[in-house]
C-alpha cells in the first residue's frame, strides 16, 4: 500500500467532480484495503507533503477553511512528537459528509492521516469520532487493523454535541477533560495532545489530502477556482428530490447542486449554505466557495411551506443550549438571541434592533467562534425574512408549521 | 510597540472592576460582561489599563502586544 514519495501513482486519478465519493460501492459497504488500492493506487509517504500541501491550496473542510499545507508546516517547524488527530466529531445536525467518507471510503481518510504523519514525523494518529458514530467506528476499527504503516493508530470516541468538533474542545475530550474549548494560544499546532504539537484535520481535509499526495497539485487545482480550488462535499437536506451527500466544485452555482439532487419537490424560500453558522440565501445562482460562508458544507432547501421564523428560532435555541457554558457573553447572549426571535416567531413583540445589537455584541468574545456563528445565524435570519417577520409581528400568529426541515433533536445514528 | 488589552473570557466572570477602572476603553453588554476596544491601547491610558489588569479578581485582563492569526 505504501511506497516512497518518487514512486507515481499507478492508478488514473479521478475525473470531474467525482474524487471522493466516486469510487464508493454501490452497496454502500465500507472499500476494503485490497480494494481501494486498486481504486486509488499507492499512497506516496514523504515529507514533500508539506510543500505539494501548500501549492495545492487545499484548506481544511471542517468550516474553518485554514490553509492545510501552512498547517501541516506550523505543526513541522515544532519539531517534538507530533500527533496527528482525525476530526471526525462532525457536531452540526445537518452534517453528514464526514460519516459517509469515515463509512465508505474508510482508508481514503486514514491515508490522508497516514501520510501527514509520515510528512510530521508522527508515530501516534488518534481518530475522534462522536459516540452516536457507532457503525463508523466499526468500519474504522476493522480499516486501521488492515493498515501497514509503522504508526500507532487509536480509536477515541468523543461526546456528541455541537462544539465537540472545535479543535480544542476536541483535544479536550480527548485528554479525558469535558469537551470543551479552551483559550487560544496555545493553538493545538503549539501545544495540544500530552503537550506536543498536534495536527488536527477533519476527514474530508485528510480524504482530500490523500489525494493531494497521489495526484498532485496541478490535479487538485484542476477543480475549483483559482482562489478556492478543488472540490467539496456538501449535504444538501430540505426540499430536494434526492438530499444527500454531493461533491462539487468550488465556485459551482446552488442552482446546480440542486439539479444535481433532482431539482426542488416543492416552491423554496430561501436556502441555508453553511450550516447553523451559515446564512440564508435566495439567490440560486449563488456561487458555492468557502469565501461565500459554505463552511462545513451544509446546504438546506428550505421550502415555503414551513415557518422560517419558527424554525430558526429552534435552531438558535439549540446553538444557546450547545454553548459550553464558559464565557459570559456566549452563555447569555445566545440565549437572549434565542428568546428574542421565539418572540417574533409567536408574534409577541418587535425587538429587532435590540436583537441586532445582541448579535453584534457577542461577536469574538468567546474562547472559540460558537458566538460568532449563533450570531451571524441569528442576524441572516432577521435579514433574509425580514418580510415574513413583519408578518409575524402584524398578525401576531403564523398559520405555518415547523416542519423540522432544520435539524436540532440528538444525533442521528 | 502598541499594545492591546483582551479579556480571557473563561476566566472572566463579569464583577465589573475593570470597566469601573477604565471607562474610556471598556464598557459593559447587557448581560454586565466587560467588552474591551480591540484597537491598540492609547499610551496616555496605559497607566490605568494595567492597574485594571492589576485589579482583576479572576485575572482575567491582559495588556498584551497585538498577535497575528494563527492556524485555528
Amino acid at each position: 500500500m505504501t511506497s516512497t514519495a518518487s514512486q507515481r501513482a499507478r492508478v488514473a486519478a479521478p475525473h470531474g467532480t467525482g474524487r471522493l465519493l466516486a469510487r464508493v460501492r454501490g452497496d454502500g459497504r465500507a472499500v476494503s484495503l485490497e480494494e481501494h488500492a486498486a481504486r486509488y493506487g499507492l499512497l506516496p509517504l514523504g515529507d514533500d507533503l508539506i510543500r505539494t500541501a501548500a501549492e495545492s491550496g487545499l484548506s481544511g473542510r471542517g468550516g474553518g477553511g485554514f490553509p492545510t499545507g501552512q498547517k501541516l508546516r506550523a505543526v513541522a517547524d515544532r519539531g517534538g512528537r507530533p500527533v496527528v488527530v482525525v476530526n471526525g466529531a462532525e457536531g452540526e445536525p445537518a452534517s453528514a459528509k464526514d460519516r459517509a467518507l469515515m463509512r465508505c471510503v474508510p482508508h481514503l481518510v486514514l491515508d490522508g492521516a497516514a501520510a501527514a504523519a509520515a510528512a510530521l514525523g508522527a508515530h501516534e494518529i488518534i481518530i475522534a469520532t462522536a459516540r452516536s458514530a457507532r457503525t463508523e467506528r466499526e468500519v474504522l476499527t476493522t480499516a486501521v487493523r488492515e493498515r501497514r504503516e509503522r504508526v500507532r493508530w487509536r480509536l477515541a470516541t468523543v461526546p456528541d454535541g455541537f462544539v465537540v468538533g472545535e479543535e480544542t474542545a476536541l483535544l479536550a475530550a480527548l485528554s479525558g477533560r469535558a469537551a470543551r474549548p479552551t483559550n487560544k494560544p496555545p493553538y493545538p499546532f503549539e501545544r495540544g495532545l500530552g503537550g506536543d504539537p498536534t495536527l488536527v484535520q477533519n476527514s474530508e481535509t485528510l480524504a482530500q489530502l490523500a489525494l493531494v499526495a497521489r495526484f498532485g497539485a496541478d490535479w487538485f487545482r484542476s477543480q475549483g477556482t483559482s482562489q478556492e480550488p478543488g472540490t467539496a462535499l456538501v449535504t444538501l437536506s430540505g426540499a430536494v428530490a434526492r438530499p444527500g451527500i454531493y461533491e462539487i466544485e468550488f465556485g459551482a452555482h446552488l442552482s446546480e447542486l440542486v439539479a444535481q439532487a433532482g431539482g426542488a419537490t416543492e416552491p423554496l424560500a430561501a436556502f441555508l449554505v453553511g450550516g447553523y453558522f451559515g446564512t440564508w440565501t435566495r439567490d440560486a445562482d449563488l456561487r458555492l466557495t468557502a469565501a461565500a460562508g459554505l463552511g462545513a458544507g451544509v446546504v438546506v432547501a428550505f421550502p415555503t411551506s414551513t415557518c422560517a421564523l419558527q424554525e430558526s428560532a429552534r435552531v438558535a435555541r439549540y446553538l444557546a443550549e450547545q454553548s459550553a457554558g464558559q464565557c459570559g457573553p456566549c452563555l447569555h447572549g445566545l440565549s437572549a438571541l434565542a428568546g428574542g426571535l421565539e418572540r417574533i416567531a409567536r408574534g409577541a413583540d418587535d425587538d429587532r434592533e435590540q436583537l441586532t445589537r445582541w448579535a453584534a455584541d457577542v461577536v469574538g468574545r468567546g474562547a472559540c467562534r460558537h458566538p460568532d456563528g449563533a450570531a451571524r445565524f441569528v442576524t441572516s435570519t432577521l435579514t433574509t425574512f425580514e418580510q415574513e417577520t413583519t408578518r409575524h409581528l402584524a398578525h401576531g400568529h403564523c398559520d405555518k408549521r415547523d416542519r423540522a426541515i432544520l435539524p436540532t433533536g440528538p444525533s442521528r445514528e | 510597540m502598541s499594545k492591546t488589552l483582551r479579556i480571557d473570557p473563561i476566566a472572566c466572570d463579569g464583577q465589573g472592576i475593570c470597566v469601573e477602572l477604565l471607562p474610556e476603553w471598556i464598557r459593559l453588554d447587557d448581560w454586565g460582561f466587560p467588552v474591551v476596544d480591540p484597537n491598540p491601547l492609547p499610551e496616555t491610558l496605559e497607566t490605568h489599563a494595567r492597574r485594571a489588569v492589576r485589579e482583576c479578581p479572576k485575572l482575567a485582563l491582559r495588556l498584551e502586544a497585538a498577535r497575528e492569526r494563527s492556524p485555528s
